[in-house]
């Protein structure tokens, strides 16, 4: 039976993890995420969970404990935002070539500088490349729900990668919401218990983890890390009917929304797709045929999803609310176009939005895809890329 | 323990044959590679001048001392590096030490 209730992204997200009652949690406090570790040593001091709470002195500790903790065969998550994840960089790359399951929940910062506390992606998306596997929340009910997937994708047997659960911070992780949570019980059984093949506490199986690698395997290594991540693929789907089953709600690897018969498309991520369908509401109330498409799933890439939600589009505005600084677009943009090319006619625009807590409304959308309507019409793809909701 | 379970891991292995991540199952098995190949100095053992101490024994790195009944042996070479430190403890000069090629 569901449990209605009103709550935060991050007090979802930390009800989620009472609820999945992991075994080490090691976490270093940064805004925005900062509540999620004291709810969850909140619960830990009044014994509602038995989870083991590491206070380390850094974000760089907090992912070496976290390492150290699921390579012993602990269940382990943490949080952090912006520097946060900047710190636990090297061990990023580590735990997902150890092949260690944890999960990470990314409260979306501004990566500094300049300093800023609020909401952009260039946190998350500068470890788009460390091999795990990322999953982007749109409000607090897909924060909680997501989370609770992601312990079960990442210790698939056919992936054995870590997952970074990502929602907005501020916007998804502190703004209240109405949202629907499962029994404890139902989570309980739905994650069930963390059981490694291998791990370093058994006394009965000896192993070494993290071994130097030298050029004759490394190669293979990585390889191997990218099976892994393609296999993500069928494991989220699989994880997610069996969510559907007990919660009623559908997920994928995107959510496509008014694309049936839409000729100008957007692609987003995050807290944004929710201002963008008010947007693409109010413009089909206007007799204009405009659809969304909402990045769910990150890493692995959803190219296939991708190329048949868009094709047959006139054209597609990709919106990165992280600058990447390449001189050609966003992280989005890119991997967008990289998916569509050879594939499709439509004009594909790249636009940077939103950036360190930049207000994104309706009407910054309407004007995203109007931007969209003019490039269609022109029937060129300027160079570049632009940005939205800039002084001029 | 004992058991070389990465035996059959080898340069000529396919991805899917490799461990994950390059786990190393089993124990010990730095015992199966002979890494005494990187020395480039080496101690020789003089056993008529040795006491049996066996001070050399315990500052060893590479346990590349093998000691039976209270007694040391010579030098293990697959696995000593020639670092020259039981050379230096030594009281009863039992132990030289030269580069190779010397």
């Amino acid at each position: 039976m569901a449990i209605r209730e009103r709550l935060s992204g991050n007090e979802a997200v930390s009800i989620a993890i009472r609820q999945v009652n992991p075994d080490v949690m090691a976490a270093f406090p940064i805004t925005p995420s900062t509540e999620i570790p004291q709810f969850i040593s909140t619960y830990v001091a009044n014994g509602t969970i038995d989870t083991e709470f590491v206070a380390v002195e850094s974000e760089h500790s907090a992912m070496s404990a976290c390492m150290g903790s699921q390579a012993a065969g602990a269940r382990t998550v943490t949080a952090t935002s912006s520097c946060g994840l900047a710190l636990m960089w090297e061990m990023l790359y580590v735990v997902a070539s150890a092949r260690l399951p944890l999960t990470l929940c990314c409260i979306n910062r501004a990566l500094t500088g300049p300093i800023n506390i609020n909401n952009d992606h260039s946190d998350s998306m500068g470890a788009r490349d460390a091999g795990w596997v990322q999953i982007y929340a749109e409000n607090a009910q897909e924060a909680y729900d997501n989370y609770i997937q992601c312990v079960r994708i990442g210790e698939h047997k056919d992936v054995q990668l870590p997952v970074m659960a990502c929602q907005d911070g501020f916007i998804t992780s502190h703004a209240v919401e109405n949202i629907l949570l499962l029994e404890d019980a139902e989570v309980k059984a739905f994650v069930g218990e963390y059981e490694p093949e291998k791990y370093l506490l058994n006394e009965k199986e000896a192993v070494s983890m993290g071994p130097y690698d030298i050029a004759n395997y490394y190669m293979e290594h990585k390889y191997q890390q990218k099976v892994a991540l393609d296999n993500a693929k069928q494991v989220i789907y699989d994880v997610a009917a069996e969510f559907e089953k007990m919660s009623g709600r559908k997920y994928g690897m995107i959510e496509e929304y008014m694309m049936e018969d839409a000729e100008y498309a957007m692609v987003i991520i995050g807290s944004s797709a929710g201002t963008a369908k008010d947007a693409v509401d109010k413009m089909r109330a206007e007799g204009k045929k405009v659809g969304l498409v909402k990045v769910r799933v990150y890493r692995p890439f959803p190219e296939e999803e991708m190329v048949k939600a868009l094709s047959g589009m006139k054209g597609v505005v990709v919106m990165d609310k992280a600058e990447g600084y390449s001189a050609l677009g966003g992280p989005l943009g890119a991997d967008v176009k990289a998916a569509l090319f050879g594939r499709t006619d439509a004009v594909v625009l790249n636009i940077v939005y939103g950036l360190g807590g930049r207000d994104v409304r309706v009407e910054s959308i309407e004007e995203a895809y109007g931007r969209l309507f003019a490039a269609v019409e022109a029937g060129s793809v300027p160079f570049g890329y632009d940005y939205l909701g800039l002084r001029k | 323990m004992k058991d070389n379970l990465m035996k059959h891991i080898n340069e000529q292995n396919a991805w899917h044959e490799l461990t994950p991540g390059g786990m190393i199952y089993g124990s010990g098995n730095s015992e199966h590679f002979n890494t005494g190949e990187w020395r480039v100095a080496v101690p020789t053992f003089i056993e008529d001048k040795c006491k049996q101490c066996l001070l050399c024994v315990p500052v060893c790195p590479d346990s590349a001392i093998p000691v039976v009944d209270s007694k040391r042996l010579d030098f293990d070479f697959d696995h000593c590096k020639g670092c020259g430190i039981c050379y230096k403890v030594c009281p009863f000069d039992a132990i030289t030490f030269k580069k190779i090629g010397e």
